[in-house]
């Protein structure tokens, strides 16, 4: 079922028509396809530790010190450029994967642990850890449901110079930046109401409140010095190194269905190569992520050799994804009913289609 | 007033691990911890009433499979968000090879 069917457009607000109907239609908060697997495979797959997120978290800010260390050294020689735009990626675009990550407190086995990453990848990506956390809650209860998920990239109409923008996190940094300044002013908006529960709201509040105080603090550094530089170290580089997590963050349901119940038809899984998978700590399972929440990041390829022949056939390689998904996105720009309906291989199950008889919209489907 | 029912037997749940258990229209979860002693609980998340029946136990707590919210199963206790609200919990005991819980 989709809302063109009922002769209405997509509203993307969670309190608009589009939200009230997928209630309506049982969308909300449903019940969703899920592949078979052992409960002891699945519990071993979902155990906790402690070292591959220990490795990585020291190598990822590891890293940004020397190259920060680097780029101040060379600064403001145009040499200190290239360790800036790698310091960039790994401040506005790794910590997109470990905001994520240790949102779902799957990355390390001690709690702590993932709640101190947590607020550190929160604040580099400025998004407040308490409304995003209840946002991703949501975008894992309804996926690319349609006024039920506050995460939807793909919004129809596509607005494509918008997405464009956010490859230099443009319109995230802004509406991020907004946002802290209305909380901190002990404001949340009608959306994040709908989401994070009245019992955690003053949690925003406080946070938004801190985060103000340190950029008012580097701002007033970069004036008192009279140098960009302490902005080219925190704030900016959630712009220039952006592109990244937005190239990866793309594929992740972009050009396939909305308002279904499967994850198979939403969400895409591509194999990357390392350096990539490093940065977006194995985000590119995605279609395993969302169908198993609790597996950590570090076990995802594992959950993909056990489920895979119930899915997709992977894209190869992120090249062979975009070359897969952008005909799909340039046709959902004026056919708004589009999407790739993906092969399921001979030993997967059939897609469900409780909510959504796929085989009653041969044109809506490839 | 006490109403004990037998929901399994002791070798139906690994150590550290949970089981379903329905009964008379309402679900619960019936948990082994590592010490080998047995705990009852709401078997629904609080959060978006998700089974906890496929969450994973970690020494005293149960984690959502859905949103990762985690219960204290011993206490019923709430660990953070997403899980806001506690766990309502039920006594347990071991007859023999039978565990029952207490549902009155």
């Amino acid at each position: 079922m989709n809302d063109m069917q009922l002769g209405v457009k997509r509203d993307y607000g969670m309190l608009g028509p589009s939200a009230r109907r997928a209630v309506e239609l049982g969308l909300a908060s449903a019940g969703w396809y899920h592949t078979e697997v052992p409960r002891k495979t699945m519990k071993d797959l979902m155990k906790r530790t402690d070292v591959p997120a220990i490795r990585d978290t020291a190598l990822w800010l590891g890293a940004m010190v020397l190259l920060a260390g680097a780029a101040v050294w060379l600064w403001p020689s145009w040499w200190s450029a290239p360790f800036f735009l790698a310091y960039g990626v790994l401040y506005g675009s790794a910590s997109d994967s470990r905001w994520h990550e240790c949102g779902h407190g799957t990355a390390f086995k001690t709690r702590w642990l993932n709640d101190v990453v947590y607020q550190i990848a929160s604040f580099m990506m400025m998004r407040n850890p308490v409304t995003w956390r209840w946002s991703h809650t949501r975008h894992h209860t309804d996926t690319i449901i349609v006024g039920r998920d506050p995460e939807i990239v793909f919004m129809k109409p596509i607005e494509l110079f918008r997405i464009f923008l956010n490859f230099f996190g443009i319109l995230d940094a802004w509406h991020g930046m907004k946002s802290m300044v209305i909380n901190a002013c002990g404001v949340l908006d009608e959306d994040e109401k709908e989401f994070v529960p009245e019992m955690e709201q003053h949690k925003v509040v406080r946070i938004a409140r801190i985060w103000l105080a340190i950029y008012i603090a580097t701002i007033a550094l970069a004036i008192a010095t009279r140098s960009i530089l302490p902005l080219m170290l925190v704030g900016l580089p959630r712009l220039y190194g952006a592109w990244h997590h937005v190239m990866t963050g793309l594929l992740q349901h972009g050009g396939l269905a909305d308002n279904v119940t499967d994850h198979r038809l939403n969400s895409r899984t591509v194999y990357m190569n390392p350096i990539s998978r490093f940065i977006y700590w194995n985000m590119n399972y995605h279609v395993e992520h969302h169908m198993f929440p609790m597996v950590p990041y570090h076990a995802l390829p594992r959950l993909h050799k056990v489920i895979k022949d119930d899915l997709p056939e992977p894209n190869p390689s992120i090249w062979a994804a975009y070359k897969e998904m952008w005909p799909a996105v340039k046709r959902q720009l004026r056919d708004e009913e589009y999407f790739l309906k993906r092969e399921l291989p001979p030993t997967a199950k059939p897609y469900r289609s409780e909510f959504h008889d796929l085989e009653a919209l041969p044109m809506a489907a490839q | 007033m006490d109403k004990w029912v037998e929901a399994c037997s002791v070798d139906d749940i690994e150590e550290e691990d949970l089981v379903r258990f329905d009964h008379d229209g309402r679900t619960y979860a019936i948990y082994r911890s590592p010490e080998n002693e047995y705990f009852a609980t709401d078997g629904l998340c609080t959060h978006e009433q998700v089974h906890l029946e496929d969450g994973l136990v970690m020494e005293d707590v149960i984690e959502c499979p859905k949103h990762n919210g985690r219960f204290n199963y011993k206490t019923g206790q709430a660990l953070g968000a997403p899980a806001c609200v506690n766990l309502k919990t039920y006594p347990v005991k071991v007859e023999g090879s039978a565990v029952y819980i207490d549902v009155g």
